[in-house]
């Protein structure tokens, strides 16, 4: 076998021997309830559907955004646990800017997104400030903003709102039809779209990767992440590092709720789905802030979702049921990359120590 | 002695120790005897893999051949709580003392089950810094203890667990000349009370004065175990690296009238009263070192970082080429040309789990070759890596290896091959060839005097007076954060400087 090759089996390992632990220990989760774990995987890991599977990619697209907002401050040693405050308001804000309409058709999104993006970063920012300035941790300071960004939503939501007729659901004014953003249909038999904000979703990856990976502002934040006292002995102002990149995590994290409000629901309601920031933690943990890894874990996180949706009515399982598998995935994967990183380790040491026993000149020189 | 079988079974015995990393054999087929009741100096080249066997003797590292055994009784190390409960301690490099503790506090923490943590720790404290002459006071708090005496309370915490044989790597390289003596003092009395003493060392003439044996270690593995007292340093020197003892010597001056760094009132208030950089102020001329001599803690980093622009609360003014950069940020004063050896390079000089390359973009994140507009040019920076490797014979499989595989003298020359980079026009060196071993000790003199030669201006902080006298064009003595005299190199001696840093010649 190549090195490389090597190399490569070895990364696949560690995310398979994660998921068929935590396959395991769900099983046995089941088991114990009495419920039919043979049936519940069944249904699970069964070929998903066409419109399932347009489900699938869709909510992935914005775990995804989620666990890229995240896997930012994670590169740097920052904990934002805020994202979920960050995306609400963002998504807020946003739909009021595009439901007022203030420009024509598509640049109506395009104000939008930026307002999105503008106003997940002022949110994160203020954590990035008092950290920077005052020495608050960000893990309270997003927390704290958390409860604040949904009291402010739910404030202005009534100032701003429409009631639908005949309901008791309250909402922002619905974008206009010409700001919307087009999906694009997979299969003639499925009515749903893929949501357009797919490609600014992978956009968003790309800019990820090239900007950590490639730029000098990548290389200061994962240098201040990776050793504060050497990054500022390299010149890297910390403080300012440390909001700059509390601003880019929100910037992202207001994207998230936009796939959501652009492609299906048209309006910010009372009913917006929450809870999304949250599932990017574990994303980007699990995806170990790659950008490709983040995408796997996001489309499994979505597919477990999907596909546990009609175990209530074929077996009589509660679909929650994979909100443990979810949890104990990230503690397998944490666990798992360790033990496979050792064994390659070990691994490459036995064939160096071959390689040089093959190689009686090496040996004659050691010694020498 | 009466008891026999402590006087024939060596303390430690290794036979046939391998280890391998990726790339490296650190260790191959080792065999190291240690007597009880003697020091045994372990010396070799930067990599040689005397710090692999130490860590493998104090079960930090598991071997991957060989066997260990202490007191006669074949043993197996998977932890350091395993080599303690076999009698063996070790003293890291880098301290691991908790500042903000009392000197009691930090010895029995983490050993609370052996004798408490109150009257009886403390007495024990006592009894044993009595019986070692420790000479230490048990309710200091750390912070205020200087590196020797954090030194001794290292060792009384490895006494404390009741270690037998104490392994101390590279020991002296923070200490100056009095506290150099002062712990080999304190080893000979360990010895006398039949402890084994086994240090790490690439100070030869220290090696040769304290030691009762030395074992030279060259590319993984013992090639020989020599009486001190038939060899030399030259010979020692000649074992282990195959050249010859550099004697470093200024040649002709290459000082010109032309100030390129001006430093002036430079304070560095503290909280409590006392500043830490007192109202220092000094010139340096193109073409010119400038030597900081002083005990460690004496406010030569303070002042080091100040340069650098690293604390904010500093004031005075610092000039570089007429330049006033008091203002500029730590990137800045890099950008005019400020090139910067840390004196601990761990916190300071590296990105541990960084490749190599990476470590060559660090500090230079915004000139050439490492960046290339807004990007980091990697092709560019693994070049300039790779002559970094070559011209400063930095022991490694290649660029792309994390810093943290590298051997500490091999991270050294590193860090400096980094700062020589783009012809800076001051270097400020906090201790650059601190761990390197005698033959890249001297190939970094001579990197420096070229850099001289062609106008470089370099303040030089050393605890080793030997390249103090012999690189400095000019040596001010550092004493309380205030600059207390000037010496010139060419008519000092080391004993005279000594007295200088210790305020014992102080007239005033
Ligand atoms: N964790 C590691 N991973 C990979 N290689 C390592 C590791 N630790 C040490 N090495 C390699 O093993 C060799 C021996 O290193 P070691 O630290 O024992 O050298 P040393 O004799 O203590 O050198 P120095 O005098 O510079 O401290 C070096 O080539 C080093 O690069
Ligand atoms: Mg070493």
């Amino acid at each position: 076998m190549t090195p490389r090759m090597t190399r490569v089996l070895l990364s696949v390992a560690a995310p398979v021997l994660a998921l068929v632990a935590a396959f395991a220990i769900t099983s046995a989760v089941l088991l114990v309830a009495g419920d039919p774990a043979g049936e519940v995987w069944a249904t699970i890991l069964s070929w998903p559907e066409p419109r399932n599977l347009v489900n699938i990619v869709n909510s992935a697209t914005v775990l995804y955004l989620s666990g890229l907002a995240v896997a930012v401050g994670f590169r740097m040693n920052l904990f934002n646990i805020g994202v979920d405050g960050q995306y609400r308001i963002a998504a807020f804000v946003a739909a009021v800017v595009a439901g007022e309409a203030w420009l024509p058709g598509p640049l109506n999104a395009v104000l939008a997104i930026l307002a999105a993006i503008l106003v997940g970063a002022a949110w994160a920012g203020i954590a990035g400030l008092l950290r920077a300035t005052r020495g608050v941790s960000e893990v309270i300071s997003t927390i704290m903003l958390n409860f604040i960004s949904t009291s402010i939503v739910a404030y202005s939501l009534r100032q701003v709102a429409v009631r639908e007729e005949g309901s008791n659901i309250i909402g922002t004014k619905p974008i206009p039809e010409s700001s919307r953003i087009p999906g694009f249909s997979i299969s003639s038999e499925v009515s749903t779209d893929v949501y357009g904000f797919l490609l600014i979703a992978v956009l968003a990856g790309v800019g990820y990767w090239v900007a950590l990976n490639r730029t000098r502002f990548g290389f200061d934040l994962r240098a201040t992440g990776q050793s504060q006292t050497a990054a500022v002995a390299s010149g890297v102002n910390v403080k300012k590092m440390t909001v700059t990149a509390m601003l880019v995590s929100g910037g992202l994290a207001g994207l998230v709720g936009l796939p959501i409000l652009f492609g299906n629901a048209y309006s910010y309601g009372s009913t917006f789905q929450s809870g999304l920031g949250f599932a990017g933690i574990a994303i980007a943990l699990l995806g170990r802030n790659h950008p490709i890894g983040i995408a796997l874990g996001a489309l499994l996180f979505a597919f477990l979702d999907e596909q546990s949706n009609p175990l209530q009515i074929l077996v009589d399982v509660s679909p929650d049921i994979v909100k443990i598998t979810q949890g104990i995935i990230v503690l397998t994967v944490v666990i798992s990359y360790e033990v496979v990183r050792r064994y390659g380790q070990r691994l490459e040491q036995r064939q160096v120590a071959q390689a040089l026993e093959s190689s009686d000149n090496t040996k004659a020189e050691v010694r020498a | 002695m009466t008891d026999t079988s402590t006087t024939t079974a060596p303390a430690v015995r290794l036979v046939g120790i391998g280890k391998r990393f990726p790339g490296v054999i650190a260790n191959d087929d080792v065999n190291i005897e240690v007597a009880r009741g003697s020091i045994h100096a372990i010396v070799g080249e930067n990599g040689a893999g005397k710090s692999t066997l130490m860590k493998i003797l104090y079960g930090v590292q598991k071997p991957d051949a060989g066997t260990v055994e202490i007191d006669g009784a074949q043993v197996d190390l998977s932890s350091p709580a395993d080599a303690i409960k076999a009698g063996v301690g070790m003293v890291f490099q880098h301290f691991m003392l908790a500042d903000n503790l009392t000197v009691l506090e930090n010895v029995v923490l983490g050993a609370e089950r052996l004798h408490g943590i109150g009257a009886k720790a403390r007495e024990e404290i006592l009894r044993i810094s009595d019986a070692y002459g420790l000479d230490i006071r048990p309710d200091q708090l750390v912070e205020a203890l200087g590196v020797g005496d954090r030194q001794r309370v290292e060792i009384l915490k490895v006494l404390y667990r009741g270690a037998r044989t104490i392994i101390l790597d590279e020991p002296t390289a923070v200490l100056v000349p009095q506290e150099v003596d002062e712990l080999f003092g304190n080893l000979r009395e360990l010895k006398s009370e039949g402890l084994a003493v086994i240090f790490i060392s690439h100070k030869l003439d220290e090696v040769l004065s304290v030691a009762d044996v030395v074992t030279v270690m060259r590319r993984g593995t013992t090639v020989d175990t020599v009486d001190p007292s038939s060899v030399n340093a030259h010979q020692l020197a000649e074992l282990m690296v195959g050249s010859e003892l550099p004697s470093p010597s200024t040649e002709s001056s290459t000082v010109t009238d032309e100030v390129l760094i001006s430093v002036n009132h430079l304070t560095l208030p503290s909280p409590d009263g006392r500043p830490l950089v007192d109202d220092v102020s000094f010139t340096i001329h193109r073409g010119e070192v400038l030597g900081i001599a002083g005990v460690e803690g004496n406010g030569q980093s303070e002042l080091v970082e100040a340069i650098m622009g690293m604390l904010p609360r500093a004031t005075g003014v610092v000039e570089v080429d007429g330049r006033d950069v008091s203002g500029l940020s730590t990137r800045h004063r890099r950008e005019a040309g400020i090139g910067y050896i840390p004196a601990d390079r761990h916190r300071h000089g590296l990105l541990l789990d960084a490749p190599l390359w990476e470590n060559r973009v660090l500090g230079h994140q915004t000139r050439t070759p490492a960046a290339k507009g807004i990007f980091i040019d990697k092709g560019a920076s693994r070049a300039d890596t790779e002559r970094i490797i070559e011209e400063y014979d930095v022991r490694t499989p290649g660029p792309d290896v994390l810093a943290r595989a590298l051997s500490g003298g091999n991270q050294q020359k590193l860090i400096v091959g980094r700062e020589m980079s783009g012809d800076p026009i001051l270097l400020i060196a906090a201790h650059p060839t601190r761990g390197v071993d005698v033959g890249a000790q001297a190939a970094i003199w001579d990197h420096i005097k070229d850099a001289r030669r062609l106008g470089l201006a370099v303040l030089l902080i050393s605890a080793d007076l030997d390249e103090l006298i012999g690189l400095s064009d000019r040596i001010q003595v550092i004493l309380r954060g205030r600059l207390v005299g000037e010496f010139d190199p060419g008519h000092v001696t080391p004993e005279q400087l000594g007295s200088a840093m210790t305020g014992a010649g102080d007239k005033a």
